[in-house]
């Protein structure tokens, strides 16, 4: 009974990595710009089929593909933020939440209908010379392209956090998140500030849509799911702290794959539903958020 | 050196000021006054471009500020303190007024500024590590103050700086104040708390339901029947 137990708790915490990666995005651009981009789960699943196709065409590695489809993902960011989101900058607060929802829905519907037309439902999967390689430790079996994906996910937030707290740019950006009026007065651009988080956060889906191309699978309508995933975690992490909402992607995987383990796999999607209400109502400021903020 | 000629702004359909004209010569400390609510904030906010006028001039050393960018009037040498302070309680004191030192011309001379700030507010260098949302109430102004230093301006707008202190405190920040203007740096006030303003100031304004209703020196406007009557009874 222990030993698939844990071994289901470390594949639990394996993908929890990719869920914290996923809903950092979400939030950095959410804390700096009040854009609820329910699309977020699109540009994943772009930066996913990114790497695919770059690795079927051209058999470069997948993990060497990252770089291409961050690039690849920042132009993308750019376009649409240039296109659509430029334009809502100005409203107020809860208008902007509003008007981006519903232009996060339209644009997830295209960007489906897109993927769909351009490479078919079929699911892919990035399968290299070692995608089965496993090492095993202690009697779990850790897969080796799953194992790099929670390192690669922890690098980049690591050095999100470095940009954030050592630049003079990374300060700008939290300088918006707390108030961006303030952040005017000292003579910060936040129209620039807005436009770089939205295109930061459209490349940290690129990397995890990358990750999740070679560790797991991709299809067009993937990306709904993984919106979800974020928007949970980000409301299990809080708000502002990268730390914060990492650990959040970790405790729903782990979660997630103990429920399945113990009751259904049915109920695994279910119990991060259930996760997010009882946060809202019990600890709105998120596990790890104080009520200051 | 900052001349406002006949400002008219809105809120979406609501007019807040109306034909307001005003002048702050080098080397000044000038007071703006009026009760709550009088168009003092919204003066401020239309000369650092937070809020555009509807018609009027803004002149600041031969610049038209009401057609520059808000982030971009900082770098002409205008710094506000705003209502409130407005410190990013997040971040650290240091980088509260690292902040401040944004822009290219006040990034180059950072650490000057800094050694400058942190004389005048000898508390700050104490505090430089800590989060600022653990400072006092009378700390936080005096880093929202720094901090607006931090950028080198030539004109400091200070809004409401005695807002919510005790008055030992209030009297300790217009000492500073008074100090920073004798350094050379031209300082434009507002306050509601009159009689210190008006007893701190060269020369005020009065404004009421954003219309200037009376101008002077300082000492004049405190023997002013209606200032002394509205404001000082």
């Amino acid at each position: 009974m222990l030993e698939p137990l844990v071994q289901n708790l470390a594949f639990g915490l394996l993908v929890g990595a990719l869920y914290g990666l996923a809903a950092v995005g979400l939030s950095l651009v959410f804390g700096v710009t009040k854009f609820l981009n329910v699309a977020h789960g699109e540009l994943l699943m772009f930066g996913g089929y990114a790497s695919f196709w770059i690795f079927t065409l051209l058999g470069i590695d997948p993990f060497l593909t990252l770089a291409s489809t961050i690039v690849f993902l920042l132009v993308i960011g750019l376009v649409l933020y240039k296109l659509l989101f430029a334009r809502m900058v100005k409203l107020t607060e809860s208008v902007k939440i509003q008007n981006t929802l519903l232009v996060g829905f339209g644009l997830s519907l295209i960007l489906q209908n897109l993927a769909l037309r351009l490479w078919t439902a079929d699911t892919r999967s990035i399968t290299t010379f070692y995608s089965g390689s496993v090492f095993t430790l202690l009697g779990v079996r850790f897969p080796i392209v799953r194992v790099a994906s929670l390192v690669i996910a922890l690098v980049t937030l690591l050095a999100l956090d470095m940009f954030l707290r050592r630049t003079y740019t990374g300060k700008a950006l939290r300088a918006t998140v707390e108030n961006w009026e303030a952040a005017t007065l000292m003579g910060i651009d936040i129209q620039r500030v807005y436009l770089l988080s939205f295109v930061l956060g459209a490349a940290l889906a690129g990397v995890a849509g990358c990750l999740v191309s070679v560790g797991y699978s991709i299809d067009p309508v993937m990306g709904m799911n993984w919106t979800l995933k974020g928007l949970i975690v980000m409301v299990l992490g809080g708000l502002g702290s990268i730390t914060g909402t990492f650990v959040g992607g970790l405790v729903l995987g782990v979660t997630e794959s103990a429920t399945g383990f113990f009751l259904s796999l049915t109920y695994r999607e279910v119990v991060g539903l259930v996760l997010f209400v009882l946060i809202l109502v019990f600890r709105p400021q998120g596990l790890f958020g104080t009520k200051e903020g | 050196m900052l001349k406002i000629e006949e400002i008219d702004a809105y809120y979406g359909d609501l007019q807040a000021l109306w034909g307001i004209s005003m002048q702050v010569n080098e080397g000044e400390l000038v007071a703006l006054v009026g009760p709550n609510g009088a168009g003092k904030t919204t003066t401020l906010r239309v000369i650092t471009g937070l809020l555009k006028p509807a018609s009027g001039d803004i002149h600041f050393y031969g610049h038209h500020l009401d057609k520059v960018a808000a982030h971009k009037i900082v770098e002409l040498g205008i710094s506000q303190v705003p209502e409130g302070g407005k410190i990013f309680t997040a971040m650290s004191v240091l980088e509260n007024l690292e902040l401040g030192a944004f822009v290219a011309s006040a990034r180059k001379v950072k650490d000057q500024s800094l050694q400058w700030v942190y004389e005048i507010f000898p508390r700050l260098e104490e505090r430089k590590n800590q989060r600022a949302g653990t400072l006092s109430g009378g700390e936080r102004q005096m880093l929202a103050i720094g901090r607006a230093l931090m950028s080198k301006p030539r004109l400091l707008l200070l809004d409401e700086p005695s807002f919510g202190l005790a008055p030992l405190l209030v009297e300790q920040i217009f000492a500073m104040i008074t100090e920073i203007n004798r350094q050379g740096v031209t300082v434009l006030l507002v306050e509601q708390n009159v009689r210190a303003a008006l007893e701190l100031a060269h020369r005020a304004y009065v404004i009421e339901n954003g219309r200037i209703v009376g101008q002077g020196t300082g000492d004049a406007l405190l023997s002013f029947e209606s200032v002394r009557s509205a404001y000082l009874a």
